[in-house]
């Protein structure tokens, strides 16, 4: 059990939990937008793939 | 080493290379994160001026750190890129742009959350504070002007410029402190002679720094493979990639 005076952070929690708090939030933000970005460029990729393949036929 | 040089220039070789290495940097990162955070928060001793407030450094300087190294990465790429005519510089480039960006946008806000208990203020226009955030505009206006050009090939050349030249606010923002009258702290860790923190506290933050350059790394290489796949749609190896 963590104590309510870790949480209190000595009256500075107000600063410490949303400092560490938005740190988790860019953290996820960089790794979710990143592979967000690489699946979309797979999907292109696909998508000129299947184009160039109707062409050929 | 020029054949390991030329390799990096293949963007096949860097898509496997960027995929092979995404699973271990990324275990790495959360390995270094975790005990970090636990020994920043719960292990390492209140500061005796600062008192419990000073644990935000363990986020802080980490992304304040990171912001300047991004840059550099950034504009190494860019300057490859325009000396060399390497393509993969361009998509370095693009790929560090905006994980730079947010991680300088981390620094300013946690140190604005730092600066309100220890100055009394959110923001002053002191020289770090502001070498800081001309640093976020530089990453601005080089996603922007990247964007700003219906040809991809003249906006990464106009963007790899800009990063090129913008490079001098890295040694402002970093000598800041030296060289003009700062309300920010001077170097603790990165400076002559040992470092001016106890290892109870120095250790954490130093995991906390691997962390985060390892936590970088492995979102540049998941950016970087989506960069090389949107540049090289048409090639044969990219067919082969996906079909896989």
């Amino acid at each position: 059990m963590i104590s309510s005076s870790f949480w209190a952070m000595g009256g500075y929690a107000r600063y410490v939990w949303p400092c560490f708090a938005f740190a988790c939030l860019v953290l996820a933000w960089n790794l979710w937008a990143a592979r967000r970005f690489r699946v979309a460029a797979q999907l292109r990729a696909r998508r000129a793939m299947e184009m160039a393949a109707v062409e050929e036929t | 080493m020029w054949t390991w040089f030329y390799k990096l220039a293949s963007p096949p070789y860097v898509y496997g290379v960027a995929a092979a290495l995404i699973p271990w940097l990324l275990g790495g990162a959360a390995l270094a994160m975790v005990y970090g955070l636990i020994a920043g928060l719960a292990i390492a001793p209140p500061d005796y001026q600062q008192g419990e407030a000073y644990r935000m450094i363990y986020v802080h300087v980490p992304s304040a750190v990171l912001s300047l190294t991004i840059y550099t990465v950034m504009a190494a790429a860019s300057a490859v890129a325009l000396i060399w005519r390497i393509k993969v510089g361009h998509a370095v480039s693009a790929a560090a742009a905006p994980i730079g960006a947010s991680f300088t946008l981390l620094a300013l806000v946690t140190g604005s959350l730092w600066g309100r208990p220890m100055w009394g203020t959110y923001w002053a226009w002191d020289p770090r504070l502001t070498s800081e955030l001309i640093l976020l505009f530089l990453y601005v206006g080089v996603m922007s002007l990247r964007s700003a050009f219906e040809d991809p090939s003249r906006g990464d050349r106009a963007a790899a410029l800009l990063a090129t030249v913008g490079v001098v606010n890295v040694p402002i923002v970093h000598f800041s402190v030296v060289w003009w009258n700062s309300l920010h702290q001077g170097a603790t860790i990165v400076r002559l002679g040992a470092p001016k923190m106890p290892g109870s506290m120095l250790w954490p933050l130093l995991s906390m720094w691997l962390g985060f350059m390892l936590f970088f790394a492995a979102v540049l290489c998941i950016r970087l493979q989506g960069e090389v796949l949107n540049r090289e749609r048409q090639s044969t190896w990219v067919r082969e990639a996906v079909k896989s």
